[in-house]
Parts: C-alpha cells; structure tokens; sequence
C-alpha cells in the first residue's frame, strides 16, 4: 500500500532564522542566515561587511610606513605576523637583507602571538561550547604573553613592532628571561587545557565527526592554516616556503587527516607545542647585531609587483602590493585567510543540528575584522 | 585606590541637584545604589577593543569586582552597552536598533579611538561612522586604541560616579534627549 506524503503543514517548510550580526558565538558581527528545517540546518548564508573599513583603499593613500598600523587592526590577534607580512614585502622589493638579530626577534615573537590567538580560540571555543572555565584559564595564561609583549613592543595587543627594514626598537633587557620563565610556566599547565577539554567525553561527543572537510574539498576550498591542516592539506607556509628565521629551526607540521571539529582544535592544541619548540630553539641564540637595516626616510618601492605570504595563527595571509614607483602603493591586495575558511560553512554546516553550527563555526576561529577588512 | 581620592573629574558631582525633597532624595539614592553596582553590560564587540573588554572580564583584571560580571548576550536584559570597536555604515543602523532594544535606564561607553572618531580610520575610510555619538548618546568615552583593561574599568566606575549623580526628576528618557544624525 501506498501512502502518500502530504506536502501540508509546517514539516515541509523551511524556517529562517538570523544569527547575528550581534551575536556572541559568531566572534563579532558576521551575520548567518541559517534556513532550518526543524533543528536541521538546510542552509548557511554568511553576511558579510558589516566591518569592512576600506583598508585596502586607504592603504593606496598611505606611505609604506605607514601601512603597517592598518594591518594590526585586520586580524588583532595575529597582529604581529600581520606586520611582518608588509614588512617582508617591502623588504624584497628593496632587496634589503635585514640583519639576523631582527630575523631571530622577529619569529620569536610571530610564536608567542601565534600561542596568545590559539590560548585565546581555546579560550572562546570552549566558552561556545558552554564551558566556561576554560574562558577564564586561556585568558590567564594569555596575559602573561601580553606581558612580555608590552615591556619590548609598548602595545598589549597591537603591537606595530615592525618596520620595513627592521623592528621600531630593540627588545627590552629582560625579554629573553621572560620568555623563558612563561615557557615554563606553560608547560606545566597546559595540560590543563587538555584534562578540561581534549579529554572530556562531552566534548568529544559534540565535536568529533562534525562539519568534517576531506582533503579534497579542503584544497579545492583554499583551506589553509590549522583548519587546513586538520584535513590533511600540507600548506604551512614556515615549511614550504620559509622567511625570517624558520629555515633555521626544526619543527613539525600538524597533520590530521579527519578534518573534523575535534581534530581542528587539535591541531591548534599540538601547534601550542610546536611554537614552544620553536622560541626554544631561537631564544638563547638571538645574535648581537642592530635592529634595524638602513633605510632612507621615504619609501619607494620600484615599479611592479610584489607577493608575500606569511602563517598567521588562522592560515595563509597574502599580502599583494602593486607599485607605481611612488611613495604609495599603487594597489593592495590582502589574501586574508579567514575570508577563505569562512566560504565552505555551508558546506560543512548544512544537515547538521543547529547547536553544532556554533562548534563548527568556533573551530573555524574567524576573526571579522580580517574577513572584511 | 579609595573612593575618597577617586574625585578627578570634580564637574561631575555638579550634576547632582541641590535641594530635593528629602523622601525623594532618598528614595534616588537608594534607588542609584542598586542600579550602580549591578550594571550588565551588553556583549556587543566589533573589532579589537572586544578583545579587551574580554580581558577585562578574565581574571586578572575582574570586572566582577564591581557588580558588572554578568555579560548579556540579549539587550533587553543590559543596562550599558560598551561600543567596542569601529562602527561602519552598514553597523550603524543595527547598533541604533541595539540600544533602541535596550530598556530604560540604559548607558553608552564608547570604548577606544574608532568609536571616539573613527580613530585611524577617520580620514580616507570611506565607511565608517566618525564618531559613535552620531548614531547613539554617549555617556563616558575610553581613549586608547586599544584601551587597556585598566581604561575601561575606569570608565566603568566613572560611570557609576555619574549613576550616583541621577535623580528621578532630572531624568529624561535617553531616547527622547538626543537626537541622532
């Protein structure tokens, strides 16, 4: 016997629901239309612009110099990888070898920002998910970086420590001491990290097998960085095509192949390690030297075009500079990771629950700002 | 620091009115005790300066210490939004509607230099707002780009000194004394 459906009534129809642009777990003011079909997300639709400020404009009427601060307010929590990406542009442009003692500076603090954005995402993530110890433990550990980072740089969280050419001054006397004591430190409570969350049953049951990329879709979506890396893309940019001090350090890639919520947040808890490994390797070793290169007051790249790409804590940041020969760039090109990362949610996210959105969403660890720019 | 030494800014206590009833005022007083130590700010972040207001919360810079420690993801339920970050064109709208939302009594901070003026956007951005204060009435302003943890908790208990200062007759609905461009 047959029986037939009938297409009446609300079970068939779709039900759209806003989230954001004021919504806490969107991490700022992207804006979801999700279209659901009971708790069933049929459909994600992100918004975007609701913070696009023109940078890549108004870097057009700016000096080189000058270019520098817009970059840290792209994406604030990898703000001093953001730096180095102008600088390095600017600085192959020039052809100027910057001395060792900067390049050494320079990666060290690139991994004490990269563990300060992932203590932060652990931080954020867990809060996502309802646990909000971990918002308080993350951002305990956290300012002890901010710390270090405001006796060299002067800022907390914005730093502009970079110039082209070199860094705005020396590191403070007790940098390296200071360094070395939170290295401790972390070690020995970062296994905290793990007993509250990576360990945790509940945990492991909303996020395991969630908004899972296979490697395919990852490289045909442009996935870079930890979210990237989760699904077994090999896109480190310190590896494959390595600047500053990187070629002189051993470390290992993070590789998963599951691609899922689980394994994307582990890939930023191993990479925690990985960064550790790295400042060990470097900070005794910073060599005696200047801090900056020499370089004439005005900036004037030559005439062409120029490309540089750096590993920020969320993936590869590209930074495309035309130039006129003028003091201004001609034309600025931000290949900003999380623009990219944030195109497959919907992919990921449709025929799931709508409370899995949130995870898949926070394992992303979008930074707003950087999408719009 | 004690409150005895906390007096800076001395045109603020002016505001309060001299020669009220002395059942209304004391009714104010009671009433500016509870609304000042349980202030709960909206979690309403746009950029950087959210990050801040984040730190401010954790644990070492407690906001909790001064009755604001519970963060409001719906503004029917806050009493002050703290305006962390650039607002855009497009934002604009959606923050007016934000505090519209917002129930009486209800308090601006405009937290670092975007929400001030624009702060490094204010020239050749051709999509911010120059200023929150053409979109919503400010109460305190934090400078800083970002401002630190220890800016804002200044601002916050600059707030309250103001709260203190209210009473029911001086009092006009926000909505209704400012007009928005």
């Amino acid at each position: 016997m047959e029986v037939k459906e009938k297409k009446v009534g609300l079970e068939n129809e779709e039900y759209i629901i806003n989230m954001g642009p004021q919504h806490p777990s969107t991490h700022g003011v992207l804006r979801l239309v999700v279209a659901l079909k009971g708790e069933i997300v049929q459909r994600v639709e992100p918004h975007i612009g609701y913070i696009h400020r023109g940078i890549e404009k108004m870097c057009e009427n700016l000096t080189y110099q000058q270019i520098i601060h817009l970059t840290d307010r792209m994406d604030y929590l990898s703000a001093h990888i953001n730096n180095e990406a102008v600088c390095l542009a600017v600085e192959n442009a020039l052809e100027i070898e910057v001395p060792e003692r900067v390049k050494y500076i320079r990666t060290i603090m690139s991994e004490l920002t990269r563990i300060q954005s992932h203590q932060l995402f652990w931080a954020t993530f867990g809060m996502d998910l309802g646990g909000l110890t971990c918002f308080f433990y993350g951002l305990r550990d956290r300012e002890k970086i901010l710390d270090i980072f405001e006796e060299s740089c002067g800022g907390r969280m914005i730093v502009s420590y970079n110039t082209p050419g070199g860094l705005m001054n020396d590191i403070h006397p007790n940098f390296q001491n200071r360094v070395k004591e939170f290295l401790k430190y972390f070690r020995g409570v970062i296994h905290e990290y793990d007993d509250l969350l990576t360990g945790n049953v509940i945990f492991q049951e909303r996020s395991k097998g969630m908004g899972v990329m296979t490697l395919e879709q990852a490289i045909a979506w442009g996935l870079t960085g930890p979210t990237g890396r989760a699904s077994g893309f090999s896109c480190d940019i310190r590896k494959h095509n390595p600047y500053s001090a990187y070629d002189k350090v051993t470390f290992r890639e993070i590789l998963y192949t599951e691609g899922d919520v689980f394994h994307r947040y582990l890939a930023r808890m191993e990479e925690m390690r990985e960064s550790m490994n790295i400042i060990d390797q470097l900070i005794d070793n910073i060599p005696e030297g200047p801090y900056t290169a020499k370089m004439k007051p005005v900036i004037k790249l030559p005439e062409g075009e120029y490309f540089q790409s750096v590993e920020t804590a969320r993936g590869e940041l590209g930074v495309y500079i035309v130039s006129d020969g003028n003091k201004n760039p001609f034309r600025v090109k931000f290949r900003s990771p999380n623009f990219v990362n944030l195109a497959p949610l919907n992919l990921m996210a449709s025929g799931s629950k709508i409370a899995d959105l949130v995870a898949i969403g926070g394992s992303l660890d979008l930074i707003i700002p950087d999408i719009d720019r | 620091m004690k409150k005895e030494e906390f007096r800076d800014n001395e045109t603020l206590e002016q505001l309060k009115e001299g020669g009220a009833n002395v059942f209304v005022a004391t009714i104010d007083s009671v009433i500016n005790w509870g609304r000042k130590n349980s202030l709960w700010p909206l979690t309403f972040a746009t950029s950087c300066c959210g990050i801040e207001m984040m730190a401010t919360g954790a644990p070492r810079h407690d906001f909790a210490r001064f009755g604001m420690e519970v963060y409001r993801a719906s503004p029917r339920q806050a009493d002050v939004i703290v305006v962390a970050g650039t607002i855009t064109n497009k934002m604009a709208p959606v923050l007016q509607r934000l505090y519209e939302q917002m129930s009486e009594p209800k308090y601006v901070v405009a937290m670092g230099a975007c929400a001030i003026s624009g702060g490094p956007f204010y020239l050749n951005s051709y999509n911010v707002v120059k200023g929150v204060e053409h979109v919503i009435p400010v109460d305190v302003f934090v400078p800083g780009c970002p401002p630190r943890p220890e800016s804002l908790l200044y601002a916050m208990l600059q707030l309250q000194r103001k709260i203190e200062t209210e009473s029911m007759k001086s009092r006009k609905k926000r909505s209704q004394s400012h007009n928005s461009i």
